[in-house]
């Protein structure tokens, strides 16, 4: 309705326009045509108190106070914290809260279970380059993975990513993980978008194999660098037509978003494996003039943490994850310690619907193996960073989310014993202050549309 | 003082089976056997194989002694279910994954042993990891028959098959259905036709071997790929669709000599595999997959058919698992299901290191309300023993109990827990090197700035 609205006023205007020169611009592109219509689920002012607290930004208060109400954070401390009048107390004694875990790279929605055919919507590989697909078209809310990420590993917040095939895969969404209708009822208010670009093997071998271009990997450099060169001039098109006016460039959807990339809206989230890789396509940032906020996956951030730290990128890796194609051939346990030393934004990531639901203990790993090659600095308090405070920062959301810290968003997991142990598990999840889950109570627990009526419907999973 | 004490150790059994004599003191003993931890245990190797665990065991005179004071010691991880040494990298990467044979003529024949690579790293990672032994199965291709999987250990030497042909895999759910055709109907026809062309070889087996094993008069094959029945007064009918190869792969399945694992999920197919059952009495089925296991739990416990299960699959990842739940395991434990644990279709190839971080989760659940967890000894079990009593191997392998192999892992913490690691391997009673390429790569790309030399200098 508004964009009609829109487009009618411009037919209008535009002819109006014709006789008197020279026109001011008249129609301004709504950048946001799917808006969030996200509405925090209403919360109880909460105060936990004897809880281990990680704090997210590498901070762990022993006997921590974590009090919320109207879905914002109020304090974070130690025992002598007052609670607000009416609040519900929780003895924390014995658990540990934390933020709430943001998966960076999911494709909850458009690879959902059950993985058939008729529900494989994550990747559009009609074409290497599809910047103009959205993630969020493709999301089926009713995706029972959802519920298992909330439930079982404490996941708050998620990045739904078209799949790696493409060079430009399409834009990314980001959500808050409480049950929606429609994803405009998930999509996390404010977030900027991601452009989820890809290197190496995929895209070769998905177009390679059907005889187009790219083939090999200087053909993904080359189809790359000639998509560039189209946004930058679709860029200045706009740029002189908002500045001067004058007959409206062509849209192009495609274009939209990588022109959203270059003036700094939308975020590259790149999928790529190896060092030299990375090392070219942060050249090819340069040349264009866009940052890339993160490479995804990494397997070799280990080898260039100095150009990562150095070009303020972030690395997105898996624990242990390695050999299951040639570019990931030297993955190694330590990738995420290495880079965290070095300096650089180091995170962990699922990929995976079942990993999802274990990327507390995927940190552990990661943090374990660190310290048992002798890689300083690491604690258990330190590596919560890599499961919400960097993905926070890496989805451009650090000021709303990713720490407990007082204005932001309530989003709180509490474990039944320390997180980064096998044997511990959510307890209650909250988000935005409202409760999701409690582990106590069956009435906590979403069941997707698609479960009910089925064996197992609300089994604890 | 354990290091220097064990390097000193690989010094001296740099030959495999060495008669060596070692004992383990001090330690936090888990014999895999369903027992929960002991501690200040004590486990005697000797000759490559266990002589004793427990409290209270005396050191022999001699004795190489290991003082593992603050570690625990279990058997090695048997990985239940597994791919391991079949693919050195899983995709783009043609002559490194021998899993499956799709353009080959054949399938029940199909022998993974020869296919077995120990150099490959998937090995030398899971070893690192205390993964000692792998229940290792050909992935099927165009047919509900995979072929013939082994069991392997994961020591740095070239013999890495403990059993070959140890058992026959098919597939009679969702990719049995695909494989046969489009449906579960032409995946039980095929099989009972196989089934009947293997009968009908069975009779061409040549001289009857008597086993005290098999009873007097059963005929048995030690090698279905080298025996007679190819032999020309081994007739077949004319109406038989596979290769003779194949069929004859098929007999010692039929005399129930071998295992017959068979991969379903769905609650409906694990009662049609029950039901084989009994129109097979004869063959030894092992169940692989079970997602909605939990559904029949007491119909499988009462049919006493083993079952290697996916640990954790709680999506409904497909139609055949809409019931999936974290309780299965759980729940068909407390069945009285003999339930182990195995990488099904779960990066089966390289991460059988998970099943300890899986078995910990489990016994995470029992904190759960509403949940059905497992002990910790049961979890320990279903990575150790379990898995290797479905395959037959029950009492040679899985176990800290007399006369077993010594596969012996000193861990520095609770091996369920990820953040514990695998300190020394023993494989028959050989410490095992625990390097491998990321090692290599650790510490080549420890330390970054430029140095004299490009890295490709470093050791």
């Amino acid at each position: 309705m508004r964009v009609l609205a829109v487009a009618a006023l411009a037919a209008v205007l535009v002819s109006a326009c014709a006789t008197t020169p020279p026109p001011a611009p008249v129609v301004r592109i709504n950048e946001d045509p799917y808006p969030s219509t996200y509405v925090r689920y209403p919360g109880v002012p909460t105060v936990i108190r004897h809880a281990t607290v990680f704090t997210g930004d590498g901070q762990q208060i022993n006997d921590g106070t974590v009090v919320f109400a109207n879905g914002i954070i109020e304090a974070v401390g130690g025992p002598g914290l007052p609670s607000p009048p009416g609040a519900l107390e929780i003895d924390g004694t014995g658990k540990f809260v934390s933020p709430g875990v943001i998966d960076i790279h999911s494709h909850l929605g458009d690879y959902p279970s059950p993985g058939v055919e008729a529900n494989s919507d994550g990747n559009e590989l009609t074409d290497p380059v599809h910047p103009d697909v959205w993630a969020e078209h493709s999301v089926w809310p009713q995706d029972p993975g959802f519920s298992r990420a909330l439930i079982n590993g404490g996941v708050t917040t998620i990045q739904i990513l078209p799949g790696s095939g493409d060079l430009f895969g399409g834009r990314s969404v980001v959500i808050k993980n409480v049950p929606g209708r429609t994803v405009q009822e998930m999509k996390f208010p404010g977030a900027p978008y991601g452009l989820k670009m890809a290197c190496g093997e995929n895209p070769k071998r998905v177009f390679g194999s059907h005889g187009k271009m790219p083939q090999t990997r200087m053909g993904n450099i080359a189809l790359a660098r000639e998509t560039w060169i189209k946004a930058v001039k679709y860029k200045r098109e706009w740029d002189n037509y908002y500045a001067h006016g004058g007959k409206m460039p062509d849209r192009d959807l495609a274009m939209d978003t990588l022109k959203g990339v270059l003036e700094g809206k939308i975020l590259v989230q790149n999928h790529c494996y190896r060092a030299d890789e990375m090392a070219n396509m942060v050249d090819m940032s340069k040349e264009f003039g866009y940052h890339i906020t993160a490479f995804h996956h990494a397997v070799e951030a280990y080898k260039i943490a100095d150009l990562l730290r150095e070009n303020d990128i972030c690395a997105v890796m898996w624990a242990d994850w390695y050999g299951f194609k040639m570019e990931a051939y030297d993955a190694i346990p330590q990738n995420i310690a290495l880079v965290q030393n070095a300096g650089a934004c180091a995170m962990v990531h699922s990929d995976d619907p079942n990993g999802i639901q274990r990327l507390n203990q995927a940190a552990a790993k990661a943090m374990a193996e660190g310290q048992r090659a002798g890689i300083p600095g690491l604690s258990e308090s330190v590596a919560w960073e890599w499961l919400s405070r960097n993905p926070a920062k890496a989805l451009g959301i650090l000021d709303k989310t990713g720490t407990l810290t007082a204005g932001k968003m309530a989003d709180v997991v509490m474990w039944n014993g320390d997180p980064f142990s096998d044997y511990s598990r959510p307890e209650r999840v909250w988000i935005d202050g409202a409760e999701m889950y409690d582990a106590n109570n069956p009435h906590k627990r979403p069941v997707s549309d698609f479960e009910l009526g089925q064996p197992g419907e609300g089994d604890v999973k | 003082m354990i290091r220097s004490v064990v390097t000193a150790l690989l010094l001296t059994v740099a030959v495999p089976a060495a008669a060596e004599t070692i004992a383990i003191t001090n330690a936090t003993v888990a014999t895999g056997d369903g027992s929960g931890p002991i501690q200040g245990g004590t486990v005697v190797i000797r000759d490559g194989r266990i002589v004793a665990a427990g409290q209270g065991v005396a050191i022999p005179p001699g004795a190489l002694v290991i003082d593992a004071t603050g570690k625990w010691v279990t058997p090695g991880i048997v990985a239940g279910f597994s791919r391991l040494g079949l693919t050195d990298v899983s995709g783009g990467a043609e002559g490194a994954n021998d899993e499956s044979a799709d353009k080959g003529p054949f399938n029940a024949a199909i022998d993974i042993a020869p296919a077995i690579n120990p150099n490959y790293q998937p090995i030398k990672v899971n070893r690192a990891d205390g993964v000692t032994r792998a229940v290792v199965a050909p992935r099927a291709a165009h047919n509900i028959f995979a072929g013939q999987g082994a069991v392997i250990d994961t020591g740095a030497d070239m013999d890495p098959i403990t059993r070959a042909r140890a058992f026959q895999f098919v597939e009679l759910g969702e990719t049995g259905a695909s494989d046969a055709g489009g449906s579960r109907a032409s995946a039980y026809v095929l099989f009972r036709n196989a089934l009947r062309e293997a009968a009908e070889l069975s009779r061409f087996t040549g001289p009857v071997r008597s086993s005290a094993e098999n009873g007097p008069t059963r005929a048995t094959l030690q090698n279905p790929n080298e025996s007679r029945i190819y032999g020309p007064n081994a007739e077949r009918s004319r109406d038989v669709l596979l290769t003779r190869f194949d069929a004859a792969a098929l007999v010692p399945v039929l005399q129930g000599r071998v295992p017959l694992l068979v991969h379903v999920e769905r609650a409906s197919d694990i009662l049609n595999v029950i039901g084989l059952a009994h129109e097979f009495p004869a063959l030894k089925f092992v169940i692989v997959g079970a997602s909605e296991g939990w559904m029949v739990a007491d119909r499988i416990a009462q049919s006493g058919i083993p079952v290697i299960a996916s640990a954790l699959n709680d999506l409904p990842a497909s139609f055949e698992e809409i019931a999936s739940t974290q309780s299965n395991v759980g729940r068909m434990r407390a069945a009285g299901v003999k339930v182990s644990i195995g990488m099904i279709d779960d990066d089966d190839a390289h991460k059988l290191f998970y099943e300890r971080q899986y078995a910990g989760n489990l016994v995470a659940l029992q904190k759960i309300p509403g949940a059905t967890g497992i002990s910790w000894g049961d979890a320990l079990a279903m990575i150790t023993s379990k898995p290797a009593e479905a395959i037959g191997l029950g009492g040679e392998i899985g176990r800290l109990s007399p006369g077993e192999h010594a596969d012996v892992v000193i861990w520095s913490g609770d091996p369920l827990e990820v953040t514990s690691a695998a300190e020394h391997v023993f494989i028959d009673g050989v410490e095992q090197p625990l390097d491998d390429h990321q090692s290599r790569l650790l510490e080549r790309y420890r330390y970054l700035p430029r140095t004299d030399l490009p890295k490709a200098y470093r050791p």
